[in-house]
């Protein structure tokens, strides 16, 4: 007997072609998978010859790049600053970090119990989520920026700046958990006429406070990096300001290569944590 | 009875030491900073106020639409292609780096190391080394943009790797397949919509972090805004920011239906 004609008597479903077997069959998911990744290819190989490279030495330019990057990862040397005062200012940019993240941990605490659909009125919850969005697209370079036209640059303005990207991104991060809470019992508190907070001191923190710990030191390594760019483009201080000195100012690609082994440390540090942190109270997979 | 009561106590210290550290550590914070609550609070009121008068965009700032949309078009294009092509080369350290895909523990270890060094070396200290030898030009802020993106997609294709496809894996291993049968056959079909979700975050995030290199890298729209922040001329500067708010939600919009219809 074919092979066709066995597959075509045990089930009406298989399709065969060729004599093969189709393993695979029409879905719209697949097709809108299959379309955007043509796009996305078509996109990449065109796209390259819109822009306007302003007639640039391509070989010159990778040339001096990879002496540039020889002089900076091989030959670290600090000349401007002493280590002392590069470690000071790796201080002063955790100092950021960290005040942005509590800060906006704080505030995103509260509006997350706004937000979260289980706890608050649809309205509300809608309300926050466009005020967030509406956040989230302006860069936080710019909100820094803006903030610092009132308050002038430095440390109130890049705090300012970063605590509302912290506050957009940790309230979703935080309703989204707050929404994962078995409704049993928030109704089984409800029955008994425990009042609103009630259900927030004895269910909602229990229940989600390792998933906001976790969510909260991954925003503090996120802010960390977010502040090294904006002691960098906003003045805000830090090590991101003495890493734009040194290559803007003094063309010391040594200090910059230090200081960016600093940075990378520190970084590094930060996600072995974050990733013990995730693992120690969510449980790995 | 007493047990409980103890317990109970002993959380209750726990939390108020967490607290007060906490505490510390956030006035520590203030001082070397030298952040004042009191300052910051009071520029909230200021701020909101001026964005809504000095923002608008006016009908001279509107003769600058042309200038802004060509730079905006430029820093879309720039984020889109930066991250497809970093998730390219993000696939295969990820296959090679995760725990169901891997070749041997060396070489596996070595992508785990390169991805997380790229990832965590600042995307300014990349701007402005590349701004040296490459000048303000659209190749910048690409390099820089790629090699951020690339640490990070190495970092989300390895842990979707590594949830997703044990199983299929297993199975088409028990059947003889060769390894190229089993990544090609078992682990990319699997994982490819989340992969493809991560790459809409990233485009999301690198239209944002291109604002950013291009402040300081004189290219795309960080370069226009720059020039007219420091011109002080508001109203265009309020014209950038919005078009990169409607940008910014348009895409946001559009990988969110299609991330929809692929999951």
């Amino acid at each position: 007997m074919q092979i066709s004609e066995i597959a075509s008597s045990t089930t009406s479903s298989i399709k065969v072609r060729n004599g093969k077997i189709q393993i695979k069959t029409f879905n719209r998911s697949n097709f809108v998978l299959q379309l955007t990744l043509a796009f996305l290819i078509i996109f990449t190989v065109v796209a390259p010859f819109f822009l306007d490279y302003k007639s640039i030495d391509l070989q010159t330019a990778i040339f001096y790049t990879v002496d540039n990057l020889k002089m900076m990862f091989l030959q670290p040397a600090l000349n401007q600053i002493t280590i002392g005062t590069a470690l000071i200012q790796i201080l002063i940019t955790l100092a950021l970090a960290f005040l942005s993240t509590v800060i906006g941990a704080v505030i995103s605490f509260f509006l997350a119990i706004a937000c979260a659909k289980n706890l608050a009125p649809t309205w509300l919850s809608n309300t926050i989520i466009t005020f967030n969005s509406f956040i989230r697209a302006v860069p936080t370079v710019l909100w820094v920026l803006i903030f610092a036209i009132v308050a002038g640059l430095g440390s109130v303005a890049a705090i300012l700046g970063m605590t509302l990207h912290t506050i957009a991104y940790l309230s979703k991060a935080y309703s989204e958990s707050f929404e994962e809470i078995d409704g049993g019992m928030i109704e089984a508190l409800r029955a008994t006429g425990a009042k609103w907070w009630h259900i927030i001191v004895h269910v909602v923190l229990p229940q989600t406070s390792s998933y906001m710990i976790s969510w909260t030191f991954l925003r503090f390594e996120t802010n960390y990096g977010v502040a090294i760019a904006m002691g960098a483009a906003a003045a805000a201080g830090g090590i991101g300001f003495e890493l734009f000195m040194s290559s803007s100012f003094y063309y010391d690609l040594h200090e910059v290569g230090a200081i960016t082994y600093f940075a990378l440390i520190i970084a590094l540090i930060l996600e072995v944590i974050s990733v013990q942190i995730k693992n120690r109270l969510i449980g790995s997979r | 009875m007493n047990a409980q009561f103890d317990v109970i106590k002993k959380k209750r210290i726990q939390m108020t030491i967490i607290l007060l550290v906490m505490l510390l550590i956030v006035f520590g914070a203030k001082v070397l900073t030298d952040f004042s609550f009191m300052e910051g609070l009071a520029s909230i009121p200021g701020t909101v106020f001026w964005m809504f008068t000095n923002l608008i965009p006016t009908a001279e700032a509107m003769e600058n639409f042309p200038k802004v949309m060509e730079r905006l078009w430029e820093t879309i294009i720039l984020s889109i292609l930066a991250t497809t092509t970093a998730g390219i080369f993000a696939l295969f350290f990820a296959l090679f780096g995760s725990k169901t895909t891997k070749i041997n523990g060396l070489l596996a270890l070595l992508s785990r190391v390169i991805a997380s060094v790229f990832r965590n070396i600042p995307v300014v200290a990349w701007a402005l080394v590349l701004v040296i030898s490459f000048g303000h030009n659209v190749v910048t802020g690409y390099f820089a943009l790629f090699f951020t993106t690339f640490g990070f997609l190495v970092r989300a294709f390895m842990e979707t790797i590594d949830e997703a496809s044990t199983d299929s894996v297993e199975a088409l291993n028990a059947t003889g397949a060769t390894y190229f049968q089993m990544v090609f056959r078992g682990v990319i079909p699997d994982t490819l919509p989340q992969m493809l979700s991560w790459v809409f975050f990233m485009i999301d995030t690198n239209i944002r972090s291109a604002t950013l290199v291009g402040l300081l890298t004189g290219t795309g729209i960080g370069y226009i805004f720059d020039l007219y922040y420091k011109r002080l001329d508001y109203p265009t500067v309020g014209l950038i920011t919005l078009s990169i708010i409607v940008v910014v939600i348009v895409i946001e919009l559009i990988s969110n239906k299609v991330r929809r219809m692929i999951l």
